[in-house]
């Protein structure tokens, strides 16, 4: 537990993602088994633990601690689970004498809430402050914020030198703690079998198309579609069980248990979740809802629906028609969706065209919310994993811009340690300034140490690493749309959203309105 | 636990300790000795406990203090450390008028001590800043009984209680391991934890250069002439910046950004005691918080007035109220005495 404790906090301390990746690299290089298969377990998000409440903390502690002093110590601390980590009154036991990581992770997978709470405090008894801390974020759920399933896959690969492609294949085959990857990682057994097993096939991925090289295109060697503006999945049915998964190969088909009902039992499928209610745009705000929570509620079903897109087929009845060309799968795709009954799924359509400017105009009339360009795909292209030059082509249209004023900035970690490149801007609202957005300038970017210096110079007011700056500073911001939200005080959230440039010509007062961002939201 | 000691006083006939030792705005101020201790004020005569600027202020007549102490103060001072200087060793005795002085470890920085004072039977002893645990670059606390035992109580919360030095020293080590091309930048307090943290290096097995940001090696040449090694120091000036890449450099806390960019991929540490609260170590900043204090914790402060078994306390600066609490539920008389000029640092 102690190792444990000592690497969720490392990894949350740490914002880097190479470092983050070492940091979990060397833990698993660290722990044995089955701890570091718990832990990863618990990284990725891949366990359901039930949770202990704040309330039934406070309880807990109220029966250890005198009240006056943990009132002081909880002001003093601020956040409630590690002011008790902290207050557990006990000697610190020995190493040896800690509960195992996988103790913890059993018992509180295996038992009710009121069980789970009841083993608590003997857990805490056993425990120093930084495990109590790592245990309290567990059952608390405070561990969620920190989960990323590809950082555990990504630091499986690091830590062993297979490739992550391998490692995707193999993963959503095995169960917590994962004995058998391990063995396979370390070379001391074969790689896990999984028959019947629904199994992620990495993406194939575009890259993006330099209109320049258009002419030298022959328009009939390329198929060409929508640019859907979603989610991409993977639907894959084999062995009697359904999975989705996304881009980064986690399973999300808790969060969208209706796509694929009824679509057989051996199919593998590419495509896109779209939020998309009958006469109405599609929206991200309603697949945001969806994708925040792990289980779908009935409620949610309602009010959100949500269309799996098909564009692609990988599978199916046995035959892996990956090796086939593109113009082949897809008359594969079409019969099979002509033949089959389904629910929440369509096809992506073909856009018929002859010359590069037919395919020019739609993209430049195209501004439906839903929609982010095109796609030219190769018709004689295999379907290969990764990003493959020259197979798919993105066409994105052009991307949206504002001018928005810079509100605060904070410094980054490593070579950037020293660079306000972590940029809050806003836009006006009446005669006052709000976020709408946050952008990261890399240490490469050219425009950093302009920002910076003017960051410095321009100060008014420092919480901590963030630092508030007079508004006097335009910068054009490039974004992919305007999402309504109800998180953020502006109520919208820019798309993609990055420096463009600085419009050092342009006055603070000049800058674009909320309202007229408003505007483009979908 | 609630220990019950009573009020009773080492002698039944001595003199109530307020009558001749006294909270002034000046500091505590010792009558029939004539003497302050830690004064804030220009003094005639002053005891100093230990070398801390808040502690140890310039410009007093008459100095009374460990020869470390002395040392330290030149360092810092110059020829403004105090008109005359006097060195007195620990445990040896030193009659001023009725009073009979003794300075004891109080196992804070190099030098640091306690200062007990006996008059006509009344025992008081003045801490000054102390901790419990092991340190190689200081004589340990010597707990002794008294009648009036003054406490600080930087860390007087049930919250604080510092990790072992050695597992916070290996978080570093680990991390240089984990990182060989980014400067392990470390800030420190200048004197005490700077050389804590050296030797700690040392005893971890750490034996590179590590380089000093300017101002600390004047320090660090003091303890190394009181017989504290400290192994190979560097001056940061003068290295490039490749060289510095996985390598540790300590500094006190708060350099620039030009200052910074001079390191390749700086990960930047912290040495303190406030470390040990996740929203104090995020809002500065710091990605590898290290808990290590020169200050008692929360147990060490309960454990020390359990030792010293005085009926009554003082407790000068810091979270005292919790500290008074405690110590009421242990049948302690303890109050607050509100000193000025103390602050929160070299914690």
């Amino acid at each position: 537990m102690k190792r444990f404790a000592e690497a969720i906090e490392a990894l949350q301390r740490t914002v880097e993602p190479r470092a983050r990746v070492s940091l979990l690299a060397d833990y698993l290089a660290n722990a044995g088994d089955p701890e570091r298969g718990w832990a990863l377990a618990i990284i990725a998000g891949a366990l359901d633990i039930p949770k202990v409440t704040p309330a039934e903390l406070r309880a807990l502690v109220a029966e250890r601690v005198d009240p006056a002093l943990f009132a002081w110590s909880h002001e003093y601390v601020g956040d409630l689970g590690e002011t008790v980590a902290l207050i557990w009154p006990v000697e610190t036991p020995s190493e040896n004498a800690m509960p195992a990581l996988a103790e913890i992770a059993e018992g509180l997978l295996g038992s009710t809430r009121e069980e789970a709470r009841g083993r608590l405090a003997e857990w805490l008894d056993g425990l120093d402050p930084a495990g109590r801390w790592a245990l309290l974020r567990l059952a608390t759920g405070g561990l969620r914020a920190c989960a990323s399933p590809r950082l555990a896959r990504d630091a499986l690969a690091a830590w062993s030198g297979v490739s992550l492609e391998r490692i995707e294949r193999v993963w959503h085959g095995v169960n917590p703690p994962y004995l058998p990857l391990f063995a396979w990682l370390e070379g001391r057994s074969r790689e896990p079998e999984l028959r019947e097993h629904p199994r992620f096939t990495p993406f194939m991925l575009a890259t993006a198309l330099d209109e320049r090289s258009l002419e030298s295109l022959d328009p009939r060697d390329w198929c060409a579609e929508w640019k859907w503006d979603g989610i991409r999945a993977e639907l894959v049915c084999s062995g009697g069980a359904r999975r989705l998964y996304s881009r980064l190969g986690d399973d999300v088909s808790g969060a969208f248990p209706e796509i694929g009902e009824g679509v057989g039992d051996d199919i593998a499928l590419d495509g896109e979740l779209l939020s998309v209610r009958p006469g109405e745009a599609a929206s991200r705000e309603g697949l945001r809802r969806r994708v925040l929570r792990s289980r779908a509620s009935a409620s949610i079903l309602e009010e959100c629906p949500i269309v799996f897109r098909a564009y692609d087929l990988l599978r199916l009845d046995g035959a892996d028609l990956r090796t086939q060309p593109f113009t082949e799968r897809r008359l594969r795709l079409e019969e099979w969706y002509r033949a089959t009954p389904r629910t929440s799924l369509d096809l992506s359509p073909l856009i018929p065209f002859k010359a590069w400017d037919e395919l020019r105009a739609c993209r430049a009339a195209e501004r439906e919310p839903g929609i982010e360009g095109l796609m030219l795909k190769r018709a004689d292209a295999f379907y290969l994993s990764g990003r493959r030059e020259g197979a798919w082509l993105k066409w994105k249209r052009d991307a949206f811009t504002a001018d928005c004023v810079l509100m605060y900035a904070q410094r980054g970690q490593g070579e950037a340690a020293s660079f306000y490149g972590d940029l809050t801007f806003g836009a006006w609202d009446q005669r006052s300034l709000v976020p709408v957005g946050k952008a990261f300038l890399g240490c490469a970017d050219l425009k950093l140490p302009e920002i910076d210096r003017w960051v410095r110079e321009n100060t008014v007011e420092r919480y901590g690493p963030v630092r508030e700056v007079s508004p006097g500073l335009v910068l054009e911001i490039a974004f992919e749309g305007v999402a309504s939200s109800r998180r953020h005080k502006s109520g919208l959230t820019l798309r993609s959203p990055r420096i463009a440039r600085i419009r050092w010509d342009k006055p603070a007062e000049e800058a674009d309105t909320v309202a007229a961002l408003a505007r483009l939201a979908e | 636990m609630a220990v019950n000691r009573g009020t009773t006083f080492l002698h039944p006939a001595a003199p109530r300790p307020e009558t001749w030792i006294k909270s002034t705005p000046a500091g505590l101020y010792c009558e029939p000795a004539d003497l302050y201790i830690d004064p804030t004020r220009k003094s005639a005569r002053a005891v100093i406990t230990h070398g801390h600027s808040d502690h140890a202020r310039p410009g007093h007549e008459r100095v009374l203090a460990t020869a470390a102490t002395l040392a330290l103060m030149e360092e810092r001072y110059g020829n403004r450390a105090g008109r005359e200087r006097q060195a007195l060793d620990y445990g040896v005795p030193l009659t001023l008028g009725e009073v009979t002085l003794r300075l004891l470890p109080a196992g804070h920085v190099l030098g640091s001590a306690q200062v007990v004072l006996d008059y006509r039977g009344s025992r008081i002893i003045v801490s000054g800043d102390y901790k419990r645990r092991r340190d190689p670059t200081c004589a340990a606390f010597v707990p002794e009984r008294c009648d009036v035992f003054v406490t600080e109580a930087t860390f007087g919360l049930p919250v604080f209680r510092h990790p072992h030095d050695r597992d916070e020293i290996g978080k570093l080590l680990r991390s240089l391991r984990l990182f060989p091309e980014r400067t392990h930048l470390v800030g420190v307090y200048s004197l005490g934890k700077c050389q804590r943290v050296i030797a700690l290096l040392r005893e971890g097995g750490y034996d590179a250069p590590i380089y000093l940001d300017a101002g600390l090696a004047p320090y660090c040449a003091v303890y190394e002439r009181f017989g504290v090694p400290l192994g190979r120091l560097l001056p940061l000036e003068g290295e490039s910046r490749a060289g510095l890449a996985g390598k540790i450099v300590l500094s006190t806390p708060g350099g620039d950004d030009d200052w910074l960019r001079q390191f390749p991929a700086p990960l930047i540490a912290m040495a303190s005691g406030w470390m040990l609260v996740r929203a104090r170590a995020r809002s500065s900043g710091v990605e590898l918080p290290l808990v290590l204090s020169d200050h008692a914790d929360w147990d060490e402060l309960n454990r020390t007035l359990l030792d010293v078994g005085a009926p009554e306390v003082w407790v000068t600066h810091g979270r005292e109220e919790a500290l008074i609490h405690q110590a009421g539920r242990n049948s302690i008389r303890a109050r607050a005495l509100s000193l000025v000029g103390f602050e929160e640092e070299g914690s």
